[in-house]
């Protein structure tokens, strides 16, 4: 009863000072030090596209290393000064980068540029919030990612190079200098910049977690909230509960690193010397780590699956099928997620025997997946489909995720994995399912409201474009690594023509690097759209999609507090499309059953 | 000149996409198509659509000739007994999902295509059917069962106890080779530590103990085919990891944590050379965890002999304190003065310690 107290009381508060306080903001309390949710969202979207350009852009260095490993590259010069040596790229430097790459991707774009952007913005607009639960510790969490990346970044422009010991950072190699240079300062660089990052996260999801449990608005049962918003809040609570255990493990690597403790190291002799070290497990440390890296991996996915229901339902004109599945299926990927990180530790010299249980719990959660993937299907059958550039990735979302998903159920098999462990089959299978699938949700999210963020719409005929060139040359680049991975070709691997096993793909190396290259230039139609559309986009109305969430009663741009009167009351789930006997095919959540009487189904007939 | 020229190129051609970009919002206000709702247009969900299904088709004929076309690269030559069990186990697996793969794409693009928007048209509203939910939960339940039981039992015969008679290899990683050490006549290995190691003594072996006297350290592994061998795997640094990509073989190498794999190759280096047609066929061990610059060069060559062969090739091999007689002397002298300098080595490591 309190937290409705609460509520009530916030909206007095907050009708108050649209009239009073609302001119009196300045610039920096509007746009940089916003407590507004909305603007907030658009700082981690910029953010987000800033840190994808880059990651891209250290993918397209990397790939020109491997598709031409003869070649030299004397024109990159100019950008990368010293790690071109004699037109050769520095072998730590290309560690360097594909670390950089994979921690960008993963953290800065997929984790904080994308919950980050669409929990914050579609959170309070579709649970019908004025605004997140505390919206200081909002902004309190971009800023925090904000001095995060600024530090990440930095250590990209070291002497020593940023950390380059993986993604993932296994100790020793990232706890011992000597081992590689990049384990050095910019792994220093690394751990803090994390550690903030954590900080960020879990400032956000606490937000996340508050904001859908206390603020909905009147009639907004759990069981009638968009599948976006099932997705963020079981997303936050992953979050909540493993990003913690990365902050241990990154603060015991750096009690290691600077404190002289062993918690990671033993026996080892290293540059000339034994060092002292002894009865620390390095195995610790993935455990520690992959207990996060696993839930992390459906963080990144959980809320594109989210977006993609959403869009899909709308565009289809079709009710998603089997919500209350999806709810479930979101629910049994969320528990499961924590169960299953060992998958990654197979051939660690873990016990065996572990490997088994790991094993059959991770072929579990391809159940929960196939559910999902059927019912999107099931949406899309006898619909109307409109084919919108948001909708175009939600099917290419779903394409992928298809495609990506079912290697998975090969590598969670320890006896196939241990073939194909740390060979680009894994590669493959992870960019698909997770890298590229989650930023097609991304790029559904930004094209679908776009609109709402910006009171302008996207280029739909860009948006196709882009679609195409992106939705080919994912396929193109990834597709090949499997069949590479298949013969074993390791990752991370500078040059492979030193083996008899692995020198017999040049061609296709090549062919893969043609295709991510082209795949990177297609991303700079999508900035010219954004960017463009921000200022010269077509005015956008109040609800261009004809969708029913409640985000789209608001105004064309929202203002603080986002609804001018009363938040409105929700009456219905918010996918009634095409309901036979309505005269619209959509009827928005705030339209009360006697409003529709021609409509309603016989259960509904009670709440006329 | 010719930077000036690109540049000049690259500008004019942003210019003409830029101009195109704005002729089409032109005549699509023109047209009065930005009038309609997004995504009802007749031209622009039709070509959409037929692309989507023009993908599918060609997509996935491209998809098949570069499979086929691939099929005999991605099969590595295959040496080893449980490689046979993995590689089935594998392409069932991908049977199976090859055909899920194939359904649910083609739904998918066929679906997208079929039910593009029509003005006239309505969608079907249809928000459950329990019966259908259930049942496609089930299928992949059952068919997860049985590829865990599978995979499961697999698993667990490669990763069982070697059997006694096991011919015993130590193979240790380290920046940036593989270093290999042979039990000798008396079968079994010598004692070693980390602080024993020098520029001579690489794998840190304990030469005082008498079973590391005839342990030997050769330049390549030598297996004899169709017996069992079990590799004991261990790191001095970071971790690396073995992979034997014709054995189907891998397991990581991590400082502090000594590891185990073993296998029975089926195949001589000379049957597999004559069977790929290369007459320089070499089984290649490879590592396969990140661990520093020199990660993708520590190459090291694997040689299956025939059992008469190996044991020819074991009689020639001479321990190494034979080689290196100064290191042994240094053990012998030096016995009563190990502690001594182990604790001088602890030191040191100490100092390296506190300058981080």
């Amino acid at each position: 009863m309190s937290s409705t107290d609460i509520s009530i009381n916030r909206d007095v508060h907050h009708a108050h000072e649209e009239h009073d306080h609302h001119h009196d903001q300045n610039f920096f309390e509007k746009y940089v030090f916003s407590l507004d949710h909305k603007v907030i969202a658009k700082q981690f979207l910029f953010m987000g596209i800033f840190w994808a350009f880059v990651g891209g852009f250290l993918s397209v260095l990397f790939r020109l290393q491997l598709g031409w490993p003869e070649a030299t590259f004397s024109f990159l010069e100019p950008i990368l000064g010293g790690w071109v040596e004699n037109g050769k790229l520095n072998p730590e430097f290309y560690l360097a980068l594909v670390t950089m790459h994979g921690t960008i991707m993963v953290f800065f774009v997929l984790t904080a540029g994308l919950s980050g952007t669409f929990s914050n913005f579609l959170i309070p607009l579709q649970v019908g919030a004025r605004d997140m639960a505390s919206g200081f510790m909002n902004m309190l969490s971009f800023w925090i990612f904000f001095i995060s990346s600024v530090i990440m970044f930095f250590s990209l422009f070291l002497e020593t190079g940023p950390a380059a010991g993986g993604w993932t950072v296994y100790p020793p190699l990232s706890a011992l200098p000597e081992a590689i240079q990049g384990s050095g300062d910019g792994m220093t660089m690394w751990l803090i910049s994390m550690a903030l990052f954590i900080v960020s996260q879990l400032l956000g999801g606490v937000n996340y977690i508050s904001t859908v449990i206390n603020l909905r608005t009147k009639g907004m049962s759990m069981t009638k909230l968009p599948l976006t918003i099932w997705a963020f809040l079981l997303t936050a609570i992953l979050g909540l509960l493993a990003f913690p255990v990365l902050f241990s493990a990154a603060l015991l690597l750096i009690f290691d690193r600077s404190f002289g403790t062993s918690f990671f190291l033993s026996d080892i002799y290293i540059a000339g010397q034994a060092l002292t070290n002894t009865g620390g497990s390095a195995i610790l440390f993935q455990h520690l780590f992959w207990f996060l890296g696993h839930p992390e991996v459906y963080i990144v996915i959980m809320p594109a699956m989210g977006l993609v229901s959403e869009v899909i339902a709308t565009n289809s004109r079709k009710p998603i099928f089997g919500y209350r599945a999806m709810i479930g299926s979101l629910f049994g990927i969320s528990v499961l997620s924590f169960v299953v990180w060992a998958h990654h530790m197979f051939v660690t010299g873990m016990n065996p025997f572990l490997g088994s249980v790991f094993m059959f719990l991770t072929l579990i959660i391809a159940v929960p997946s196939a559910v999902k993937v059927f019912n999107w299907l099931a949406t899309l059958w006898r619909g109307n489909i409109r084919f919108t550039a948001a909708m175009m990735f939600a099917i290419g979302f779903v394409s992928l995720f298809i495609s990506g998903g079912l290697t998975g159920i090969i590598l969670g098999n320890s006896a196939l994995d241990i073939q194909l462990h740390d060979t680009y089959f894994v590669v493959a299978h992870f960019h698909l399912v997770m890298g590229a699938a989650a930023f097609f949700g991304m790029f559904c999210g930004v094209y679908h409201w776009f609109p709402k963020m910006f009171g302008r719409m996207m280029d739909e005929k860009l948006g196709f474009v882009h679609f195409w060139f992106t939705f080919i040359s994912v396929y193109l680049v990834f597709m090949p690594m499997h069949y590479i991975g298949i013969a074993g070709f390791p990752r991370r691997y500078y040059n492979w023509t030193g083996f008899e096993a692995f020198n017999i793909f040049t061609d296709m190396n090549t062919f893969i690097s043609i295709a991510a290259i082209l795949g990177f230039t297609a991303q700079f139609i999508f900035l010219f759209n954004f960017i463009y559309s921000i200022f010269r986009g077509r005015r956008a109305t109040e609800n261009p999609w004809h969708s029913n969430t409640l985000e789209w009663t608001t105004p064309v741009l929202p203002g603080h507090g986002n609804w001018p009167g009363e938040i409105p009351t929700v009456y219905r789930w918010p996918y009634d499309y095409s309901k036979p006997g309505s005269a619209e095919d959509y009827i928005p959540q705030t339209v009360p059953f006697s409003q529709t009487q021609s409509s309603n189904l016989p259960n509904e007939k009670d709440f006329e | 000149m010719i930077t000036i020229a690109i540049g000049l190129s690259i500008l004019l051609l942003l210019v003409i996409l830029f101009l195109l970009f704005r002729i089409g919002t032109l005549t699509s206000i023109f047209r009065g198509s930005s009038e309609r709702a997004a995504g009802t247009t007749k031209i622009s969900n039709r070509v959409n659509g037929t692309l989507l299904l023009l993908f599918l088709v060609v997509g996935g004929a491209a998809f098949a000739w570069s499979f086929a076309d691939a099929w005999d690269d991605m099969n590595q030559p295959l040496g080893s007994l449980h490689g046979e069990w993995t590689d089935n186990l594998f392409w069932t697996t991908m049977v199976i999902i090859g055909i899920v793969f194939v359904i649910t794409q083609v739904l998918l693009f066929f679906y997208s295509y079929k039910y593009q928007h029509k003005d006239d048209k309505r969608a079907y509203y249809y928000p459950h059917n329990n019966k259908l939910e259930i049942i496609w939960t089930m299928i992949p339940a059952v068919v997860m069962a049985v590829l865990v039981f599978g995979g499961w039992k697999t698993w667990t015969k490669i990763t069982s106890a070697a059997p006694e008679d096991a011919v015993v290899i130590e193979v240790m990683g380290k920046q940036f080779n593989w270093m290999v050490r042979y039990p000798g006549a008396d079968g079994k290995l010598g004692v070693a530590k980390h602080t024993l190691i020098d520029a001579t003594n690489e794998m840190g072996v304990d030469f005082s103990d008498p079973q590391a006297q005839d342990d030997f350290m050769p330049r390549e592994i030598h297996v004899p085919k169709g017996k069992p061998v079990l590799l004991k795997i261990r790191s001095r640094d970071v971790i690396h990891s073995v992979f034997m990509p014709h054995f189907r073989l891998k397991m990581d190498a991590v400082p502090g944590m000594p590891t185990k794999f073993w296998f029975v190759p089926t195949k001589t280096t000379n049957e597999m050379a004559n069977e790929t047609g290369n007459p320089d066929f070499k089984y290649e061990l490879a590592c396969t965890e990140i661990c520093g610059r020199g990660h993708f060069a520590m190459r090291f060559i694997v040689v299956v002999d025939e059992p008469e062969e190996y044991e020819a090739w074991l009689a020639e091999q001479t321990p190494f304190v034979e080689q290196n007689p100064q290191v042994l002397a240094k053990f012998q002298t030096e016995s009563s003065e190990v502690l001594v300098a182990d604790a001088h080595s602890g030191e040191k490591a100490e100092e390296v310690k506190t300058e981080l």
